[in-house]
């Protein structure tokens, strides 16, 4: 169905891209501070992070629009630190698409290909349109044409270069819902369908965990955690990630003691396991985290025999219906108020403000942090839309 | 009737200020539309200058006046250079000053907006001055104003291409070098065809600035005549009509030459 | 603000942003060549002026002039020349208003009123710029006459008595004055209306009930860069320009462009460029002072 040659064509120096200690300072403020990043070959790999985080300093230090303060950029075994930008093999797709307009769709397209003497760029620009469902649209100018088009527009004129690695810089940030919807399922599809690795800039972290095969997640220029989109959500490694991917419930407690392949913990005076796997320090004091979908609440009193770890004597404080689900506040003995979300399946009825309930989950759920983290990290605030990073 | 009048006085009362704008434009163009009515007058003596009889004669014979189109040559010869100097050197300032860091920014601004400020005869004095103090003082002619022209050119053509440049998406250089364009290439095919207009804007008022320059010509012409001075020493014996002819050309070809540079803009951009 | 809009290509992007990438030495190179121009044919021959207005009185073209630092030259010519100076701010001051009166509609109307045709009235605005400002001002010689078409109606009008005139008059040189510094006013306003970001309008619209509350409070201080770059850019060279006191005026109305002209025709340099020094002086304190309160970015 692809027109775009995708035969196996030998790639001299293709390969994954490797961040070394990469570093970038403006003056005082240091935006990348001592990055690693590996990109394996032909994945789609998503750079997640609030505004600030440094993650668009990152991606326009591998375009070369940004030179390092330290470190180095390989792609495969060419080391690309020092070279301008239309000496690598990398394309962006920026994110207000800079469009050229005193050039119609048609120039924009063929512009790479041109620069790079290629002859017999006519059918290949072609084919590029059609494949983004811009065909007819050649003579066109950028102005005349809707934000949905110009993004199409923008993906095609770098992808038409086959680079070996495609940048995208919150290329959907200006598009209306459903649209981005729309065009992730068909960046994801194109992604697959070419097989050209993709390293995609966001800060929407159900984008991200919709298209990428693998996430990194930034914040205040250093990397908290790759992995893929579950294994970051199961088990985050830091309260940053733990608060933006999702929602977590993050409560003071302490390690008291082992007990076969799980580690107790002290629970504002209770006691619950947790796997030891699930737990980034053994020791100490902690923050034992749960999601919020993973926890259920029973009436006060109700005995569970599961092996459910349990918090009992808590008050329901908020009840919002969100038509899925039904998402509650229950406020605990220490006057802390966990978030609790339970689907809407219609099996039973839903609490009310003041009643008296206990929460409990499977301790396979459960994850253990570094107290020493903060626990307001990455969480969107209304006072504070970047999140405490 | 009665219907009618608050109607209008409401109509008047919205459209007020275009009402007003279009009499202060009707305020400029009156000298004009004399200008060009006086190109075909017969004037019935040397001294009067009124409307005395229609004739073709005029534009027929616009150089009878002696020394008139040598004046005009000679405008537009010191226009046209002046011009191309000027623009040159402006636009290379506007992208120093747009696009680099440096320091003196302030001073600079300044350096740049005195001249278009100051006064014409300050300025043409100044420079009679100067031309007279290091023993050119016998040489006044082309050259002199030549170098007067550039010097009070600059400024406009500093402002308005800074003015374009200002305006444009520096992303749009940086795709073009993530599209194997190198800086060269950029310049040539991104940043030139953006900023053109402003340089071309510039080299117009430019050459208009130039063309209608007196004060300081004057002061540093010595025996070169350009076409304002033949009009000011016309102005003391008798007024050919054909001034009327050249200023009403002149006239003529701005607003071709700004009405075509709004078509061709106009349809580039359906 | 920038003096002139763009002409036949006026932007409709909002700024972008411009980055300051380049480094200071391709600046400073960039620079160089205009800058020099400058420094050679503005600066130098305003020091050249200052050192003139210092020479000796008592010397000639043909002789030379000898250089004793003359100040005294200043205070005689303060003296002697004291009311055609005060009648050349009183004019440029006329005129200024006059400008602002007539421009700030003007340009508001382009900016905000014209839509499609905003390039077509700035054309308009700009082209008889290019009729040589002599050929107008004579038009207004003859516009103005004493059996002409304006005299005439004013006179059924009752405006002026049967045997006013408004040549040779101080309305004649303020009429022209203000018909060639216009342009000046007009242009530098529009680039300021034209930055104002519409929404802001509406926004005090919804605040304020009367629109003029809304032009008052929003427009108005925001088009501020605008009014004060126009005020300089037409204050300034009105206060020197010679030519339509000379062609619209009699010597009752002179300006002391006209006199600095008269003595350097006459060869009396040391006084004329005493005066000259003094004109520029008043103007580069103006400058100073609004650079001091609101910065050079808006300048240029």
């Amino acid at each position: 169905m692809t027109v775009l040659d995708t035969s196996p064509t030998p790639r001299p120096r293709s390969g994954d891209l490797v961040l070394t200690g990469i570093s970038k300072e403006f003056g005082a403020h240091r935006a990348v501070d001592n990055l690693d990043l590996t990109v394996p070959e032909g994945t789609f790999f998503a750079l997640l992070g609030p505004s600030g985080c440094g993650k668009t300093t990152t991606l326009r230090m591998v375009a070369g629009l940004e030179e390092p303060s330290g470190g180095n950029i390989r792609l495969g075994e060419q080391d690309i630190t020092g070279l301008r930008p239309y000496k690598r093999p990398v394309n962006t797709v920026f994110q207000n698409y800079a469009l050229f307009p005193h050039l119609d769709i048609f120039e924009n397209v063929a512009f790479g290909l041109k620069r790079r003497g290629v002859k017999d760029f006519k059918p290949k620009v072609d084919d590029m349109l059609g494949l983004v469902e811009l065909g007819g649209f050649g003579k066109r100018r950028p102005a005349q044409l809707s934000g949905g088009q110009q993004q199409r527009v923008a993906l095609a004129r770098a992808l038409i270069n086959r680079p070996q690695v495609l940048l995208l810089d919150e290329p959907l940030g200006a598009l209306d819902l459903k649209l981005r919807r729309q065009m992730q399922l068909e960046l994801k599809r194109i992604q697959t369908e070419v097989g050209i690795t993709f390293v995609h800039v966001t800060h929407d972290q159900e984008e991200a965990m919709t298209m990428a095969d693998t996430i990194a997640v930034m914040n205040a220029g250093v990397i908290e955690q790759t992995g893929s989109p579950a294994e970051l959500y199961d088990l985050p490694a830091t309260t940053f990630v733990a608060n933006f991917l999702g929602q977590s419930n993050l409560i003071r407690a302490s390690i008291i003691g082992k007990a076969d392949q799980n580690l107790v913990v002290d629970v504002q005076g209770r006691k619950v396991t947790v796997p030891l796997p699930r737990c980034r320090v053994t020791e100490g004091d902690v923050w034992m985290g749960i999601r919020p979908e993973k926890v259920f609440l029973a009436r006060a009193g109700t005995e569970q025999s599961n092996g459910a770890n349990q918090l009992r004597g808590a008050v329901v404080t908020d009840v919002s219906y969100v038509g899925v689900s039904t998402q509650y506040l229950a406020k605990l003995p220490w006057d802390q108020e966990l978030t609790v979300f339970e689907q809407n399946t219609g099996a039973r009825d839903t609490f009310a403000v003041g009643d008296a309930v206990d929460l409990h989950w499977q301790p396979a759920h459960t994850f253990v942090l570094d107290a020493e983290q903060d626990a307001r990290a990455g969480v969107e605030d209304v006072d504070d839309p970047g999140g405490a990073g | 009737m009665t219907a009618l009048m608050p109607r209008l006085g409401r109509w008047i009362g919205r459209h007020l200020v275009m009402v007003f704008a279009l009499l202060v434009l009707l305020y400029l163009f009156a000298p004009i539309i004399v200008v060009m009515l006086m190109s075909f007058n017969q004037p019935k003596s040397k001294l009067s200058y009124t409307f005395d009889g229609f004739t073709w004669q005029n534009w027929q014979h616009p150089c009878r006046p002696f020394g008139l189109c040598d004046a005009v040559s000679t405008s537009l010869r010191i226009g046209l250079l002046a011009t191309v100097i000027a623009t040159a050197l402006g636009t290379l300032m506007a992208f120093g000053m747009v696009r680099h860091r440096f320091r003196g920014r302030s001073a600079t601004d300044l350096f740049i907006f005195l001249p278009m400020a100051s006064p014409e005869i300050v300025l043409g004095s100044s420079l009679l001055a100067l031309f007279v103090s290091s023993g050119f003082g016998g040489r006044l002619g082309f050259w002199t104003v030549l170098i007067a022209h550039v010097m009070f050119c600059l400024s406009f053509v500093v402002v308005t291409v800074k003015a374009r440049l200002t305006g444009m998406d520096s992303g749009l250089e940086q795709a073009a070098m993530d599209l194997y364009a190198n800086e060269w290439q950029t310049f040539w095919r991104i940043t030139f065809p953006l900023v053109f207009p402003g340089i071309m804007a510039a080299a117009l008022l430019s050459f208009s600035l130039s063309f209608d320059d007196f004060i300081i010509t004057n002061l540093n012409a010595g025996t070169t005549v350009t076409f304002p001075m033949f009009v000011w020493g016309s102005a003391q014996r008798d007024i050919p009509p054909q001034i009327n002819v050249v200023g009403t050309a002149m006239f003529l070809l701005a607003l071709v030459l700004v009405l075509g540079g709004e078509l061709t803009r106009r349809r580039r951009t359906r | 603000m920038s003096a002139v809009g763009q002409l036949s290509a006026a932007t409709a992007a909002p700024p972008a942003k411009t980055e300051r990438s380049g480094r200071r030495f391709t600046a400073y190179l960039l620079l160089l060549p205009g800058g020099l121009w400058l420094l050679l044919f503005f600066v130098v021959p305003l020091v050249s002026l200052l050192a003139a207005s210092l020479y000796d009185p008592n010397g000639s073209i043909e002789s030379g002039f000898k250089m004793t630092w003359h100040f005294q030259n200043f205070v005689d010519t303060m003296v002697d020349y004291a009311r055609p100076f005060g009648r050349s701010l009183w004019y440029s001051l006329l005129t200024t208003v006059l400008c602002l009166v007539l421009g700030y509609p003007l340009a508001y109307a382009i900016a905000m009123k014209a839509g499609r045709w905003k390039n077509l009235m700035l054309a308009l605005v700009i082209a008889p710029f290019f009729t040589s400002f002599l050929i107008r001002t004579l038009s207004w010689k003859l516009l103005l006459s004493d059996n002409g078409f304006v005299v005439d109606t004013l006179k059924w009008l009752h405006i002026l008595g049967p045997d006013g005139r408004l040549l040779a008059t101080t309305a004649a040189v303020v009429t022209g004055l203000t018909y060639n510094f216009l342009p000046f006013m007009v242009l530098p306003l529009y680039a300021s209306l034209e930055r104002i970001d519409p929404r802001l309008i509406e926004a005090g619209g919804d605040l304020f009930a009367a629109p003029l509350t809304t032009f008052r409070t929003v427009t108005l201080p925001l088009s501020m860069p605008g009014v004060v770059a126009g005020t300089l850019l037409t204050f300034i060279p009105a206060a020197g320009d010679y030519i339509n006191a000379q062609l619209l005026g009699t010597p009752k109305q002179r300006m002391i462009g006209n006199d600095i002209q008269r003595l350097f025709a006459a060869g009396a340099y040391p006084t004329a460029a005493a005066l000259s020094v003094t004109l520029m002086a008043a103007i580069v304190v103006l400058v100073l002072v609004y650079v001091w309160r609101s910065g050079t970015e808006e300048l240029v």
